[in-house]
């Protein structure tokens, strides 16, 4: 058998182990519900009004989807770093399994809960007025882009729990650098409305152009007072979106299995 | 079956391994017996290749696990100190999923997970969630997921630790089957009941190499073969009982003392006759004694006197000073 269906077939095991493991916990999905119509309601409703009302809420959703997305990287680095706390690590080691399944596992059953994420989002957009405007092509291609980039996040969140080797770590480390990624980018507002250096940061950040190449996918607009952003990664967000996807899984996912080679437990 | 030869391995300034040597050969048990940190754990990574040599080689069934540790990790089964099974999934879904990461196809990862159900009594309890089970059905489930390949070794670290009396019996039992079938064990135990009730040949490690090494009978043959014990009612008769003790056995053999116990124990060759005279002295002498015993020796005395484990120093316990 070759090492790569050897890996696709243990990293399957992996994954199907893991999905039974979330459906099994009660609350495990909860932050991943929660969350995106938490953030609809209050951006929504909290700025919308001064930010442009109905239209406002429909460019929301784009946003909210790629920092929803984002924000599921911190599942991947509590979870990961639970296994690596269990004695079943030992076990997986010692099998004469693939060397990149346990994460491979991971990082693609994590993709359930961002489908689920996703659905949630758009009901939920659904029911504050977001409507799509544009086919089924553009839907696939929307999720495509979605899914892409969440399997990309999840994998820094895998090199997160490598590197914290305890679930507590990895929870804080896992969380805090969501937090300017998601909110210094064209996400919520328009990244031309920022101050120079973070406007340069939130042109170049990658969830900016998700979050544009699947309000262009869904044909929503930006509100009628928004200045619309410049540079070459608006102009191309679509392109730029998978390229970074690609770029983080390049640099991300090489560090990860190395990192899993190398820790043992003493 | 089971080969180390002198490995070392050292964390910075500790020195987990110094020139482990060990040997197992096929169908039998080895104990390896050490206090914590006396380099048990190190051993099973080593042989389970989740940790590589800094000198030194270890075979697991003939495969160098320097050179070949994807062979070595074919043949091998390990049951770790903290039982490996997954919590929310039943006990049949956790041996299907290690035996289909072994590479078996779905029927048959089906078929050896219900046959291991059958041989490790989890039949009845096999689609109950493994976080309901109690520490030995747990650790059955875990030890059948060490043998779910039909591996030529398996590797046992520590498989009662935390368990009650019943789940060690248990795991015992369970132990006894897989060698009858055939399976080299190497186990690994703090507790010399276990190493005497399981182990064909104890290898005795501390500070990371073997210190002793032998049958279980053999090593108890080490400590005498009678020892007699004396405890005092006052801390005061210690010195003198230790003298008498000393006096009885010819001066061939010194005792230990347990200062805590009040208890002063020595090797007693002669048997009942040393006890006789013992007795007899203490009484001339007028030392209050409120037991004393003529038992056979346990690994206990073999291991307290190798590992340095009582109150003597370790220079007093000397080969020669032990009758074999």
């Amino acid at each position: 058998m070759s090492v790569i269906s050897a890996a696709v077939r243990d990293s399957s095991v992996i994954a199907h182990r893991n999905l039974l493991n979330v459906l099994r916990t009660p609350g495990a999905l909860v932050t991943g519900v929660v969350q995106p119509v938490m953030f609809v309601l209050l951006l929504g409703f909290v700025f919308g009004g001064s930010l442009g009302g109905d239209q406002y809420r429909s460019f929301l959703i784009g946003g909210i989807l790629a920092q929803t997305l984002t924000f599921n990287a911190s599942f991947t680095a509590v979870y990961l770093a639970k296994d690596l706390q269990l004695g079943l690590i030992d076990r997986f080691r010692s099998l004469p399994m693939s060397r990149v399944a346990v994460i491979l596992g991971r990082t693609t059953s994590d993709l359930y809960t961002s489908v689920i994420s996703i659905a949630v989002t758009l009901l939920c957009g659904v029911a504050v007025g977001w409507r799509m405007n544009t086919g089924a092509l553009e839907m696939l291609a929307a999720l495509g882009v979605l899914l892409l980039f969440a399997f990309a996040v999840s994998w820094i969140g895998a090199l997160i729990a490598l590197t914290a080797r305890s679930v507590e770590v990895a929870q804080s480390l896992g969380l805090v650098w969501l937090f300017p990624v998601t909110f210094v980018s064209g996400a919520f507002v328009s990244t031309a409305s920022l101050p120079g250096p973070l406007r340069a940061i939130a042109e170049w950040n990658p969830v900016t152009s998700v979050a544009t190449a699947v309000r262009e996918l869904f044909g929503n607009t930006a509100p009628s007072g928004f200045i619309a952003p410049g540079g070459w990664p608006a102009d191309n967000a679509l392109l730029y979106a998978v390229a970074c996807s690609i770029a983080i899984i390049a640099v991300f996912a090489p560090l990860a299995i190395a990192k899993y080679r190398r820790i043992s437990k003493l | 079956m089971i080969r180390v030869e002198d490995v070392r391995k050292s964390y910075g300034a500790f020195t987990a391994l110094d020139g482990l040597t060990l040997n197992a050969a096929e169908g039998t048990v080895l104990g390896l017996l050490g206090p914590n940190g006396s380099g048990k754990t190190t051993t099973v990574k080593l042989l389970t290749t989740l940790l590589t040599p800094d000198s030194g080689d270890a075979w697991v069934a003939g495969h160098s696990v320097r050179k070949d540790p994807e062979s070595v990790r074919r043949n091998l089964g390990l049951s770790g100190q903290y039982a490996a099974v997954d919590e929310k999934l039943t006990a049949f879904e956790n041996l299907h999923m290690v035996g289909r990461l072994y590479g078996m196809n779905r029927r048959n990862a089906t078929a050896r997970a219900h046959e291991l159900l059958a041989d490790f009594r989890l039949t009845e309890v096999a689609g109950k969630r493994a976080g309901a089970f109690s520490g030995g059905m747990r650790r059955r489930l875990d030890l059948a997921g060490a043998v779910v390949a039909r591996p030529k070794v398996v590797v046992l670290d520590e498989p009662t630790t935390g368990l009650d009396p019943r789940g060690r019996l248990d795991t015992w039992d369970v132990v006894a089957g897989l060698v009858s079938g055939g399976t080299t064990v190497l186990l690994t135990t703090q507790y010399l009941e276990e190493a005497d009730r399981l182990a064909d040949h104890i290898a005795v490690i501390n500070h990371g190499s073997v210190i002793a090494e032998g049958t279980p009978t053999a090593l108890k043959n080490r400590a005498g073969s009678g020892r007699v014990d004396v405890t005092v009612r006052d801390a005061a008769d210690l010195q003198g009982a230790t003298s008498v003790l000393t006096e009885a056995t010819g001066g061939l053999a010194i005792p230990e003392v347990d200062h805590a116990a009040l208890r002063v124990s020595v090797a007693a060759p002669g048997g009942h006759s040393v006890l006789v005279r013992v007795l007899a002295e203490l009484d001339a002498r007028s030392l209050a004694v409120t037991e004393a015993s003529l038992r056979r020796p346990t690994l206990d005395d073999v291991f307290l006197q190798l590992t340095g484990g009582n109150t003597q120093p370790e220079n007093h316990i000397s080969k020669e000073g032990v009758p074999a």
